[in-house]
């Protein structure tokens, strides 16, 4: 059963990362990226991991994507573009190059842990009894005690960061008038 | 093989006491029954939903409404379904055609799963909602996963999709310009949404909806346990998720034509109307099962589940009821009054209420004074409204001051 269904969304998954990666449409492209989302969210409940499956939706394929499509959408880049000049040079060797590592690093990491000898029986075994000891109850023990401190440093970290994207989008805008009111003078 | 199927479902599918002896071919058969039974209830409460909203606005607006189909006109929606289903496809020549047959079932689907968590029956106060089915103790519930109420924003969250691609897919400038407003509502009043949510998971300490009903037992609402503001704050909320008037800015015809739907027709329109209606009636039974108990409430029928079925249907009409008499009653809100009370009132507001409500638990588990510390916690609540307010204020003036942005 856990088989059959990590074959179907592995399918799902790789099939949404190919569409991303081939789509000539930016639209198509992000929708292969819901896709992606989804078989990832079903492989995280495979593994029992409920609370991760659930973020995973609410938080990549609710928000992240959605906001994707609104740059999309806003922006008109939804028609078909010249993919025969390279906008930064090098870059497609580049981006080759580092594919290629990361597989193989990949590759290389599966092939000496022995994360497959374990299997996936024994690495959940210890959380049967989910209403006493969920998911949710696991993951808010570790993130407020052992990981309190980059806990908190990644809330800090992106309220800065919001507070950052304002502050620069206004000056950019101040930036823009004051120099049209220049050339107008 | 069996060994396997074991171990994932009961925990996968819930906690359902069904699923604890092990998946034989009568427990598929229950749950498959348990999904036909949800499926052509929603269905048929749908078709009822729409024909009630027809007859209580005619009714508020002083005229008859649909009369013809059947007795006081109950049957017009079925009618109104036929024809659709029977009118010709249109799929404009400009519209991205895969996309655009995509969106409906993006918005249909959502709004049918998220009905599997909710607890429609069952005897609450003693027998922990479980219900006899042939034998078989189950709950009255398609499904109860263990991140129950989770799901119901991950659905809602998935149901933007449906919006925004139909506007987009259509080719066409209105609708486009009705999605992204849509998708921005909706995005924006999830968080709202989430936040109030938050304050009944606090109460009730678990994701599990039938866990959350069992906690309100009898009398226990979350609607007073959390003291209002919260079930308030959902409320609004999940009106401006559901596109309703006040929030019907998704639709507005004086300035989008029909809203991001404008270039559907024949059965693809059908299904976007009947996902509207659909998420009505699942978002009232979500906040019924939220905040009023579900089919909590004293037992005065004999049959021990029946109690409770009448019980959450009522409530259901409650919220139904209630939503009409919104769109009767109330005009539509400007677009910037919409984000300005989402963003500066209502997600403020509900994280401030968390923090009194937290202060009052931590309180009782430390032995402090629960009064002080609430006190203290609406002081901390009132100083970081007042500098919001001074914020805006400041804000305000300097636009007015400076309308061009040329001296900042």
């Amino acid at each position: 059963m856990e088989t059959a269904v990590f074959i179907v969304c592995a399918a799902i998954v790789l099939a949404g990362a190919l569409g991303v990666v081939l789509a000539r449409n930016a639209v198509h492209a992000a929708l292969s990226l819901v896709g992606t989302l989804f078989g990832m969210a079903v492989l995280f409940l495979n593994l029992e991991a409920h609370f991760l499956a659930a973020v995973q939706i609410i938080v990549y394929a609710g928000a992240i994507v959605v906001l994707f499509l609104f740059v999309i959408m806003l922006l008109g880049v939804d028609r078909l573009e010249d993919l025969s000049v390279e906008p930064i040079t090098g870059q497609r060797v580049l981006a080759a190059i580092v594919g290629l590592g990361t597989f193989g690093l990949a590759v290389v990491f599966l092939l000496t842990s022995d994360i497959g000898a374990r299997s996936v029986g024994t690495l959940t075994r210890d959380i049967t009894d989910i209403g006493q000891y969920s998911n949710l109850r696991q993951i808010a023990d570790v993130l407020f005690t052992d990981y309190v401190y980059a806990f908190e440093a990644t809330a800090a970290l992106l309220t800065i960061s919001v507070v950052g994207a304002v502050v620069m989008s206004r000056r950019m805008a101040r930036g823009d008038e004051a120099q049209e009111a220049a050339e107008d003078d | 093989m069996m060994a396997g199927l074991s171990l994932p479902g009961p925990t996968v599918i819930g906690l359902d006491p069904l699923y604890t002896g092990g998946v034989g071919l009568a427990e598929v058969l229950i749950t498959l029954l348990k999904v036909g039974v949800a499926f052509a209830l929603l269905m048929v409460a749908v078709m009822l939903m729409i024909w009630f909203e027809r007859k209580v606005i005619s009714d508020m607006q002083n005229r008859i409404g649909p009369n013809l189909a059947g007795p006081f006109g109950i049957l017009q929606t079925l009618a109104d379904g036929i024809k659709l289903f029977f009118k010709e496809d249109l799929i404009p020549e400009q519209s991205d055609r895969l996309v655009f047959k995509l969106a409906p079932y993006l918005s249909l689907v959502p709004a049918f799963l998220v009905f599997a968590v909710v607890p429609v029956g069952g005897d609450f106060s003693g027998g922990n909602g479980r219900v006899s089915l042939f034998g078989h103790e189950t709950f009255l519930q398609v499904a109860d996963p263990p991140v129950g109420i989770l799901l119901v924003l991950a659905m809602s969250s998935v149901a933007v999709y449906g919006v925004m691609l139909a506007g987009w897919s259509s080719g066409s400038k209105y609708p486009l310009l009705a999605s992204v407003r849509a998708s921005a509502q909706m995005v924006s009043y999830e968080a709202a949404l989430g936040l109030s949510l938050a304050a009944v998971l606090l109460k009730s300490g678990s994701l599990s909806t039938n866990q959350i009903v069992a906690e309100q037992s009898v009398w226990n609402w979350n609607l007073w346990v959390t003291w209002v503001v919260p079930m308030v704050i959902f409320l609004i909320a999940a009106t401006a998720e559901l596109n309703r008037p006040p929030f019907d800015l998704v639709e507005a015809e004086q300035e989008l034509v029909g809203g991001f739907h404008t270039e559907y027709s024949s059965i693809r329109f059908a299904l976007f109307y009947l996902a509207e209606f659909m998420n009505m009636i699942t978002m009232s039974a979500i906040v019924v099962t939220l905040f009023l108990g579900g089919p909590n409430g004293p037992d005065f029928t004999s049959v021990g589940w029946l109690s409770g079925v009448l019980w959450f249907f009522a409530k259901l009409m409650l919220f139904l009821f209630s939503f009409v008499w919104l769109r009767a009653t109330l005009p539509r809100f400007r677009y910037d009054q919409l984000m300005d009370l989402g963003w500066k009132l209502l997600i403020p507001l509900s994280l401030g209420w968390l923090l009194v409500l937290a202060s009052y638990d931590v309180a009782g588990d430390r032995g402090w004074n629960r009064a002080a510390a609430v006190i203290v916690a609406l002081a901390i609540m009132a100083a970081l409204a007042s500098l919001l307010a001074l914020a805006l204020r400041a804000a305000r003036q300097r636009r007015e001051l400076d309308p061009q942005g040329e001296f900042v």
